[in-house]
C-alpha cells in the first residue's frame, strides 16, 4: 500500500493485515515504554482543514509512537488562512521531504489530489462527506476484538446518512468484512441510489431488533435550519437509540463526539453494551498500523520492518 | 413567426461579425461531398470562390486555373459547423479565452460560426458592451461570431435589459445562460416582450433550490462519493415550465445544454403540441456518464448541467434521431488550471469542447454505429436556424463554409496543445479518429492543420 485514500480501494486482505498489525501495537501499548523506533528520522504532515479532536491527536500520537518527526498544520492560524490553494500548501511541506502526509478537508477527493501532487504517502483523514477510512479500519478492529469476525453480522447504521462520510466508509467496510448492513434514518438523509452498495434501507427502526450491533452516527444541529428534519426533538423521537430499543444482545458504536439526548441517550452511551470507548482507544493502534504499514510494511529496504520482525521494539529494548 | 420584422437571411458573413479577409479561391478535388439537408452525398470538385460554393464539379474536372487545388480524395467535405454555445470569456477573464482564441478554436473544431455567452464579467448587458464586442471580432475573430445578450441585468434574473435597443446593437438574442430565470414572473415578462424585440431566448434550465450545493448528478454515483447531487428534475421542471410559458405567450424559446432523460421528453411533447421550442445537446452529455465522475477529476468531468446516467445519454441521442434535439451545441467554458486544481466540489463548473467536438462524437457515435455519419454532420448544423441564422450548406450558390475532414485520422486530443487559452478539455488524453484538415468559413480560409498544409505543399 502507498496511500490510503478510501475503503473503496482496499481488499478484504489489506484491510486484515492493517488490522493485524494493529494487534501487535495493542500489546506495545501496554508496556511502559510505548514507543518504538520504526519510523525514526522520518516525518509525516499532519494537515488538517477542518476540526478534529479524535481523529487528529490520536494520528499525532500515532506518529510520534513510531518515532516519526510530526509537523502539525492546521488550516486555522496557516498560510491556508491567507488565501495559499491545497496544491502550493502540499508543494510547500512536501518541500521537507515527509514520508506521509496525513490530511482532512472538507471536499471530496481531495487526499486523492494530494497523492498526485506529492512523493509522500498520503492517509485520508476524512475527505468532505466521502470517506473517512480510517474510522472505518478502527471500527472493524473494535468488532473484531469483540466478536471475532464480522461475517454474517447484521449491522445498522443509523441516522445522517447523506452527511456522513463515516457512513459511506463503514458500510464499504463492513460489507468487505462479510457482514450485511442496514441504513437507517429519516428519508431526506438517505442519499438516493445508495443501495447500489448493496445494502438495505430502512427509514424507520422497526426491525432494528435483528441487528447484531447498531452504529449510530452524529445528528448535527444545523440539518434542522435546512429542512431535513423538521427538529431535532422529532429525530429524537423516531430515531434515538436507548436503552429501550437496545436489546442487550446488541452492540452500540459511534464514531463520536455524540450529541447526548440527540442521536443517543445518556443511558445507552454508558450502557455495557456501548464499543464507544474502545473505539476511542482503537483509534490509536490502528492508525499506528496505517503509517507502520504504509511507510515500513511490505518494503523490505525499511530500516525496521526485517531488523525487528514483526512485533514492534521498543526503544531501549537491544534488538 | 414571432419575431416580426426579420427578413431571411443570405450569410453568416452579413449576420455575424468576422475579421475580414482575402476570399479562398479553392478547388478541394475529389472530396466525398456529404451535405444531407441539400441531399447532396458523392464525390465532385468543389469550387469556392468570391466567398460562395461556385460549383459542384464533376470529380477531376473542375477549372483549377488560378485556384489553390486541394486533394481531397478519400477526404470527406461537409457544410461546416454552427454552434449557438460558446463562451469566450470577453470582456473580464480574457486569461482564459478571448475572441481571437475562441474563434480560433472553433476554426479548428470545423465550425463557420459561433455564438458567444453574455455571462461575461460584466455581463453583456448594453448596446455599447455589443458594439465593443463585435468590433473586437471584426478586429480578430477567425470564424463569424454573434453575440447573445442578457435577458436580465447584471444576470440577477429581477429587471429585463434594454432588449430592443440590443437588438438594434446587433445582439443576435438573449440569454442569462450560466444562470437560470428563477422567477416564472420575470421569464413571462421577457417572453411577452420578445414580441417586440424579436431574438430567441436560450435558457439554461436549472432550479437552484433543487440543485443546491449540488456538483455532479444525483445518483448513485453521487451517493457513494458522497458529492452533493444536481437531481434530473432540478432541469426538467423548469423545462416544462417555461415551454407553458412559451404556449401561453406565443413566444419562442431555445433549450441549452439538454442532460436529462425527462426534459427531452418534455421537449418532445412541447414540439408535437405545437411550441416555439428547441434544444442541443452537448457532446459530453452524448458520450459520457457519471460513471466518469468516480475518477473525482474536475478537469474533465465537472460541468453544469452535469454528465447524467446512460438512460439519460441514450435519452439524448434519441433526441437527435428524432429532432426533438435539432442541434449540438459545445457549451465550450474555457478554465484556467487553478480553477481546475483543486477538489471537485470547489472546482469551477465547465470543460471545453470546440476542437473536438466532430472528432468525439465521430468516434463514439458514428464509428459504433448508434448514429449515422449524415445525421451527426446535420446536428453539428443545427444550431444557426433556431437564431434566424442561415444553416450552412455545400449547395452551389451558397456562401462558402465547408469543412474538409480526414475520417480515418487518428490523434491524441491534447498532444499537440490547443487554440483555445484553456486545456480543461473533457477529452484531453483520449484518441479520436476522425479529423479536421481545413475549415473555410464565410468564404474565407480560416484553419489548415499545419500537417495537412505541408503535405498540400510538398
Amino acid at each position: 500500500m502507498k496511500h490510503l485514500l478510501s475503503i473503496e480501494q482496499l481488499s478484504r486482505e489489506e484491510i486484515e493485515a492493517v488490522l493485524d498489525r494493529a494487534e501487535s501495537f495493542a500489546e506495545v501499548g501496554r508496556r511502559d515504554i510505548k514507543k518504538v523506533p520504526t519510523l525514526r528520522g522520518r516525518t509525516v504532515v499532519s494537515l488538517f482543514y477542518e476540526s478534529s479532536t479524535r481523529t487528529s491527536s490520536s494520528f499525532d500520537l500515532a506518529a510520534k509512537r513510531l518515532s516519526a518527526d510530526l509537523v502539525s498544520v492546521k488550516a486555522a492560524g496557516s498560510s491556508v488562512e491567507k488565501g495559499e490553494s491545497l496544491k502550493d500548501t502540499v508543494a510547500t511541506l512536501s518541500a521537507y521531504d515527509p514520508a506521509a502526509i496525513v490530511i482532512r478537508h472538507p471536499y471530496a477527493g481531495a487526499a486523492q489530489m494530494v497523492a498526485g501532487w506529492t512523493a509522500a504517502s498520503v492517509v485520508n483523514a476524512g475527505d468532505g462527506k466521502h470517506e473517512h477510512p480510517s474510522q472505518a479500519l478502527l471500527d472493524v478492529y473494535t468488532l473484531r476484538r469483540r466478536l471475532g469476525a464480522l461475517d454474517g453480522l447484521r449491522i445498522w447504521i443509523v441516522g445522517d446518512v447523506l452527511h456522513s462520510r463515516v457512513a459511506r466508509s463503514n458500510l464499504i467496510a463492513f460489507a468487505k468484512m462479510g457482514a450485511e448492513v442496514t441504513l437507517c434514518g429519516p428519508p431526506t438523509l438517505i442519499p438516493r441510489g445508495i443501495e447500489a452498495l448493496g445494502c438495505d434501507v430502512s427509514y424507520s427502526l422497526d426491525g432494528i431488533e435483528e441487528a447484531d450491533v447498531v452504529y449510530a452516527l452524529r445528528m448535527q444541529k444545523e440539518r434542522m435550519s435546512e429542512s431535513f428534519v423538521p427538529s431535532l426533538r422529532e429525530y429524537a423521537a423516531s430515531f434515538q437509540i436507548d436503552t429501550r430499543r437496545l436489546n442487550p444482545r446488541q452492540l452500540l458504536m459511534h464514531p463520536g463526539p455524540v450529541n447526548r439526548g440527540v442521536e443517543l441517550s445518556g443511558e445507552a452511551i454508558d450502557s455495557p453494551q456501548s464499543l464507544i470507548a474502545e473505539q476511542v482507544a482503537a483509534g490509536l493502534v490502528v492508525r499506528m498500523a496505517i503509517l507502520y504499514e504504509l511507510l515500513a510494511g511490505g518494503d523490505p529496504s525499511a530500516p525496521s520492518a526485517d531488523a525487528e520482525g514483526t512485533r514492534p521494539t521498543p526503544i531501549g529494548t537491544p534488538a | 413567426m414571432s419575431a416580426q420584422g426579420e427578413l431571411p437571411t443570405t450569410s453568416l458573413r452579413e449576420q455575424l461579425d468576422v475579421r475580414p479577409g482575402e476570399d479562398a479561391h479553392l478547388v478541394l478535388r475529389r472530396a466525398t461531398v456529404l451535405d444531407p439537408v441539400a441531399g447532396i452525398d458523392s464525390v465532385h470538385d468543389i469550387v469556392v470562390r468570391d466567398g460562395h460554393v461556385a460549383a459542384l464539379a464533376s470529380p477531376g474536372e473542375a477549372d483549377t486555373e488560378g485556384a489553390e487545388v486541394v486533394e481531397a480524395e478519400g477526404l470527406h467535405a461537409f457544410p461546416a459547423f454552427f454552434d449557438p454555445h460558446v463562451h469566450l470569456r470577453t470582456p473580464g477573464h480574457e486569461h482564459k479565452e478571448d475572441v481571437e482564441t475562441g474563434t480560433r478554436a472553433a476554426a479548428a473544431g470545423g465550425y463557420c460560426g459561433i455564438l458567444a455567452m453574455a455571462n461575461t464579467e460584466p455581463p453583456v448587458s448594453t448596446a455599447a458592451d455589443i458594439s465593443a464586442l463585435r468590433e473586437q471580432a471584426r478586429a480578430g475573430a477567425s470564424v463569424p461570431v454573434g453575440f447573445l445578450a442578457t435577458v436580465t441585468k447584471e444576470m440577477a434574473g429581477e429587471e429585463l435589459t434594454e432588449m430592443v435597443e440590443l437588438r438594434e446593437a446587433g445582439a443576435l438574442g438573449f440569454s442569462d445562460d450560466g444562470l437560470p430565470i428563477v422567477d416564472a414572473g420575470v421569464m413571462r415578462r421577457a417572453l411577452q416582450y420578445q414580441h417586440l424585440c424579436g431574438g430567441n431566448i436560450a435558457l439554461h434550465e436549472e432550479d437552484p433550490r433543487l440543485s443546491m450545493g449540488g456538483a455532479m448528478h444525483e445518483g448513485p454515483v453521487s451517493a457513494v462519493l458522497g458529492i452533493g447531487g444536481i437531481p434530473s428534475v432540478s432541469e426538467s421542471t423548469m423545462v416544462a415550465r417555461d415551454a407553458a410559458i412559451a404556449a401561453h405567450e406565443s413566444a419562442r424559446i431555445h433549450v441549452q445544454h439538454l442532460s436529462a432523460a425527462e426534459s427531452v421528453e418534455i421537449v418532445r411533447a412541447a414540439k408535437a403540441a405545437g411550441v416555439q421550442i428547441s434544444a442541443e445537446a452537448s457532446p459530453h452529455h452524448l458520450c459520457l456518464t457519471d460513471e466518469e465522475v468516480r475518477s473525482l477529476d474536475p478537469h474533465r468531468f465537472k460541468m453544469n448541467p452535469p454528465i447524467r446516467e446512460e438512460r439519460d445519454r441514450q435519452a439524448l441521442i434519441e433526441g437527435l434521431r428524432d429532432g426533438s434535439v435539432e442541434c449540438i451545441a459545445t457549451d465550450h467554458a474555457p478554465h484556467q488550471p487553478e480553477e481546475k486544481d483543486v477538489p471537485f466540489e470547489q472546482a469551477a463548473f465547465g470543460v471545453t469542447g470546440l476542437e473536438t467536438a466532430f472528432a468525439a462524437l465521430h468516434t463514439e457515435l458514428v464509428l459504433p454505429g448508434v448514429i449515422g455519419l449524415g445525421l451527426l454532420v446535420e446536428r453539428m448544423g443545427g444550431g444557426a436556424e433556431p437564431f434566424d441564422l442561415p444553416r450552412p450548406t455545400l449547395a452551389p450558390g451558397a456562401e462558402a463554409n465547408v469543412v474538409l475532414c480526414d475520417l480515418g485520422a487518428e490523434w491524441t486530443v491534447g498532444e499537440d496543445g490547443y487554440e483555445s487559452r484553456s486545456a480543461n478539455s473533457w477529452c484531453a488524453g483520449r484518441t479520436l479518429t476522425g479529423r479536421v484538415l481545413m475549415t473555410v468559413a464565410a468564404g474565407q480560409v480560416a484553419f489548415r492543420l499545419r500537417s495537412f498544409s505541408l503535405g498540400v505543399a510538398s
